[in-house]
């Protein structure tokens, strides 16, 4: 029998905001002593009261903007509990009833649209690590601002789950709504998946694979799951709805709650936090200069570059948002482009990525000198690598391709004279004549020999059509 | 109030308090006292003023707080085990705006355990006892309050009323206590019992120091989202022409001497030419049980950050994770709390949760209806705070229902978000202070206030 597989998929996005979701302490605990970030809100001292961080909301909006999303004005808090040592209030404040982003949808680059049911706000849980006979708390993540993105089960395969991840990771990253640092948990994602036989009006019991923080793990845990679903079916065996943990060493996931041992959270409005009411103001001040999208971005450059580099350099949003810059100029566009998914994306350059980029005049000067032929292909890459030379990075594109001495000599007049110098040569006399007695290919040697006399600055067509006039 | 001035100076102020908390200690009204930080304040005042630098308006003014209102450097221990030892590091929002104005807080004072309770028997300290009859309770929660001003140790004292907290304990020993609206007074730095029902407010002698301490107090408050912008002082007490007095309180259940001082208030009005109506509440007989679903459910949710991890004590006995938030929780909260905790936890559990906590709700948005429509017909309303006076020590320690039927006519108002205030109003034969309360619609605070003046 053929079963239909159907996939719902939440992800977690941590938001870049400066402070914490409910108190004024520092949201960026990269690199910082454990517990250094944490409020006595965040602690959970008695008496301590949540106060709602704007720039929050404001992400929350964008990043509801970015899926198509409509924004709800009135939205409300309300309180999820469990006892967890990562969890100081003994309940996460989230929106279960009430949440701030309503239905939207998210476009996959096959054009397949996955809706979005909603999305909410909530505060991160804590941090524990585990030792052999006692554990550690680190609370610098408490209530670090997140969106939680709840899809709708419209995902029909593996790959279709891998690339809509990282479709929404390319989302909230050009929206700056998130760091989008996957290794370190920014984006998290839960995978619900089911079967049932082709035809089927109701879908099968799913299971849900917690905490996936790669593409590649969501494509490998939707896959195992699949076949594992499939096998018990077969072997007309039942699923069991439970919670299952990924294990990427082994590539197998295992069972971790079943349905009767799943927690009662005891949902309580949270009343600490008035209900959240929007004005018009507010959402469009939030919205005010938003970048563009990967969808602007295959509008934009879709016809000027082939889809693959396109749909490689959009995992790259640094530099999406520096061709955004180029938008006017077309050629400009498609050579710079070439270069940064030629040059930069090559391995032996991985690194510059995390340097500043070329500014926007640099870029156009030697998409300027790369259409006038004042550099060859080879130049223009020398040069660009200089963009990122800590010496070299500030001047002038044309400044550096002449240190490099790589501009290309296409005065006419000065070529002649090099070319006639060449062709009285003795060493040439004879390649010209093997030439004029019809061996084409000679005129390669005659060129390399102009080259040398030019030392490499000449523009080989521009000599070679000289060399074939003055032969004819 | 006496505000320390030259010749009565802020020193002489806090020893006499000082000293009057020693001589009353047998009413285990505090739970800590703060003599040295008090007297180097004290110090401070009277060398402004003879400097003649600019004091509050309660420079020197001696007071005590309920022991739930956290105050830097000092221990807060809300009455219960758990939390000790805390010390906490920062001060509550309403103690610092009375620390500003010069008022010098000497001690904090006793409550049933996280407030949980209508006698201040459920204390870990144990009971406050009443200040004119030391065989009866203070009333609670916050009977060290009520007490602390009836024995005159202090001039004013800070509580929290979700349910009668305020009004019931300053009934039972014949001060003025006032519950504020709802989000008057900001909750921050004070231990939450019922987020969505506590507010702080004050014990005093008469309505003019409340006036002038809710001059001082009640401001919106960035740290607590919940409280109002600014209104008390912008607006002026509306004249009150008619009263209104609640028919479905006047019954049997409510001791004849209370009932007879209400007729007696109301006559007494009648010739000030106040017109006294009769309200029909249906709705009220329910706020007893909505209150006893709501408010358990937030105690459960608040209480659960008291888990031994991070502050406060920690059960030495456990050999896992599960054990040491049991065996804390279990060691570490009075009766009363775990009683709180598993109704609330129940009334919120899946499967159950509409049938008890939103249809509470949904009840509370028409018992508000229903006070919005009382107040269109009258400007203010007169009530009986609790259906008894004091009652003896251990009297209904072991009977929980009797205990939350001292409730039933003070939680209707913390469901409602509208203020009332506990005025004095005689005593019964036996020499017991019987006590009523004036209502008014949300933000009539100044209304109330000046009215307990009007019919002192």
């Amino acid at each position: 029998m053929k079963y239909i597989p159907t996939i719902g998929i939440e992800c977690h996005v941590q938001l870049c905001t400066k402070t914490k979701l409910f108190s004024e302490v520092d949201n960026d605990a990269r690199g910082k002593e454990p517990n250094s970030c944490v409020s006595p809100v965040d602690y959970a001292l008695p008496g301590m009261l949540p106060r709602l961080n704007g720039e929050a909301v404001k992400f929350a909006v964008r990043a509801g903007h970015a899926m198509n999303c409509a924004i709800n004005p009135k939205s409300r808090f309300d309180r999820k509990h469990y006892f967890y040592p990562d969890s100081p209030k003994g309940y996460q404040i989230t929106q279960f009833f009430h949440p701030i982003i309503g239905e939207g949808f998210v476009e996959l680059p096959s054009g397949t649209k996955i809706r979005i049911e909603h999305a909410h706000l909530e505060g991160d849980a804590g941090k524990l690590t585990h030792f052999s006979n006692y554990s550690l708390v680190d609370l610098n993540r408490v209530d670090t601002p997140l969106i939680e993105i709840v899809s709708m089960p419209d995902i029909h395969s593996a790959a279709d789950a891998r690339d809509y991840a990282k479709e929404l990771w390319r989302l909230m990253t050009f929206a700056k709504v998130t760091y989008g640092d996957l290794y370190n948990g920014n984006m998290r994602f839960d995978v619900n998946v089911s079967i049932a036989p082709e035809g089927a009006d109701k879908l099968g019991t799913r299971t849900e694979t917690k905490n996936l923080n790669s593409f590649r793990s969501i494509e490998r845990a939707v896959e195992y799951e699949i076949k594992r679903q499939t096998k018990l079916l077969e072997a007309g065996e039942t699923i069991r709805q439970e919670t299952r943990g990924w294990n990427d060493a082994t590539g197998e996931s295992t069972p971790q709650r079943s349905k009767e041992e799943a927690k009662d959270y005891r949902y309580m409005p949270e009343p600490d936090l008035p209900p959240l009411n929007l004005s018009e103001e507010f959402i469009s001040a939030a919205l005010e200069n938003f970048p563009m999208m990967p969808s602007d971005y295959r509008k934009m450059l879709g016809s000027i570059v082939p889809d693959a580099t396109l749909e490689v350099l959009l995992d790259y949003p640094k530099l999406m948002e520096k061709l955004s810059e180029l938008k006017e100029n077309t050629a400009a566009l498609k050579r710079i482009s070439n270069l940064f998914s030629s040059v930069l994306l090559a391995e032996e350059n991985f690194s510059l990525l995390n340097d500043e980029l070329p500014s926007k005049q640099q870029l156009l000067d030697l998409a300027e000198m790369l259409d006038k032929n004042e550099l060859s292909s080879t130049g223009g890459k020398e040069v660009f690598i200089k963009f990122f030379d800590p010496e070299m990075h500030f001047k002038a594109t044309r400044e550096i391709a002449k240190e490099l001495g790589v501009v290309q000599e296409n005065d006419l007049g000065a070529l002649e004279a090099i070319v006639d110098a060449v062709l009285a040569k003795p060493e040439t006399q004879k390649a010209q004549e093997d030439y004029k007695n019809g061996e084409q290919k000679v005129i390669g040697f005659l060129v390399g020999q102009v080259m040398k006399e030019s030392h490499g600055k000449a523009n080989p067509s521009a000599v070679q059509e000289i060399l074939r006039k003055k032969l004819a | 109030m006496k505000i320390a001035n030259k010749n009565v100076t802020a020193t002489m102020l806090v020893n006499d308090a000082l000293k009057k908390a020693e001589f009353f200690k047998d009413y285990n009204i505090f739970t800590s006292l703060y003599k040295d930080a008090a007297l180097k304040k004290a110090a401070e005042i009277d060398e402004k003023i003879k400097n003649g630098e600019p004091v509050g308006r309660l420079a020197g003014v001696p007071f005590a707080a309920k022991d739930n209102f956290l105050v830097k450097d000092t221990i807060t221990t809300a009455s219960a085990h758990i939390l000790e030892p805390f010390k906490a590091p920062i001060t509550s929002t309403v103690v610092e705006q009375l620390g500003k104005e010069g008022a010098i807080m000497i001690g904090k004072v006793n409550l049933d355990a996280f407030a949980h309770g209508s006698s201040t028997e459920n204390s870990y300290f144990g009971p406050t006892l009443n200040a004119f009859d030391k065989t009866r309770v203070a009333g609670g929660s916050s009977g060290g309050s009520a007490v602390a001003v009836a024995l005159d140790v202090v001039e004013f004292a800070t509580g929290s009323d979700t349910g009668g907290s305020i009004r019931q304990p300053a009934s039972f020993n014949g001060v003025y206590g006032l519950k504020p609206t709802y989000g008057a007074t900001s909750r921050y730095g004070v231990v939450s019992m019922a987020s969505s029902l506590d507010v702080n407010g004050f014990f005093t002698k008469t309505p003019e120091d409340m006036d002038l301490l809710m001059s001082i107090c009640a401001h919106r408050d960035e740290k607590d989202l919940t409280t109002l912008p600014d209104f008390y002082e912008e607006t002026s007490a509306k004249p009150v022409k008619t009263v209104g007095v609640v028919k479905d309180f006047d019954n049997d259940a409510v001791d004849p001497e209370i009932r007879a001082a209400l007729k007696a208030k109301c006559e007494e009005l009648k010739k000030k030419g106040i017109d006294i109506i009769e309200l029909d509440m249906p709705t009220l007989k329910y706020a007893l049980a909505v209150y006893y679903i709501i408010q358990p459910a937030e105690v459960a949710s608040n209480l659960s950050r008291y888990d031994g991890i991070r502050y406060g004590f920690r059960s030495e006995n456990s050999t896992n994770l599960d054990d040491l938030y049991g065996n804390t929780r279990n060691e570490g909260f009075m009766k009363e709390n775990k009683r709180r905790i598993m109704i609330g936890n129940f009334v919120l559990s899946s499967g159950f949760y509409d049938a008890y906590f939103l249809k509470a709700a949904k009840a509370r948005t028409l018992l508000i209806e229903e006070y919005k429509k009382a107040f269109e017909k009258c400007d203010v309303i007169l009530a009986p705070v609790s259906p008894n006076p004091a009652f003896k020590l251990g009297e209904k320690v072991n009977d929980p229902v009797a205990m939350y039927m001292e409730d039933i006519m003070s939680v209707s108002i913390n469901l409602a978000g509208i203020p009332g205030l506990a005025i004095p109003a005689g005593k019964t034969e036996s020499g017991l202070p019987i006590g009523l309360q004036v209502l008014g619609p949300r933000r009539s605070d100044k209304t109330i206030i000046k009215f307990a003046e009007e019919i002192k």
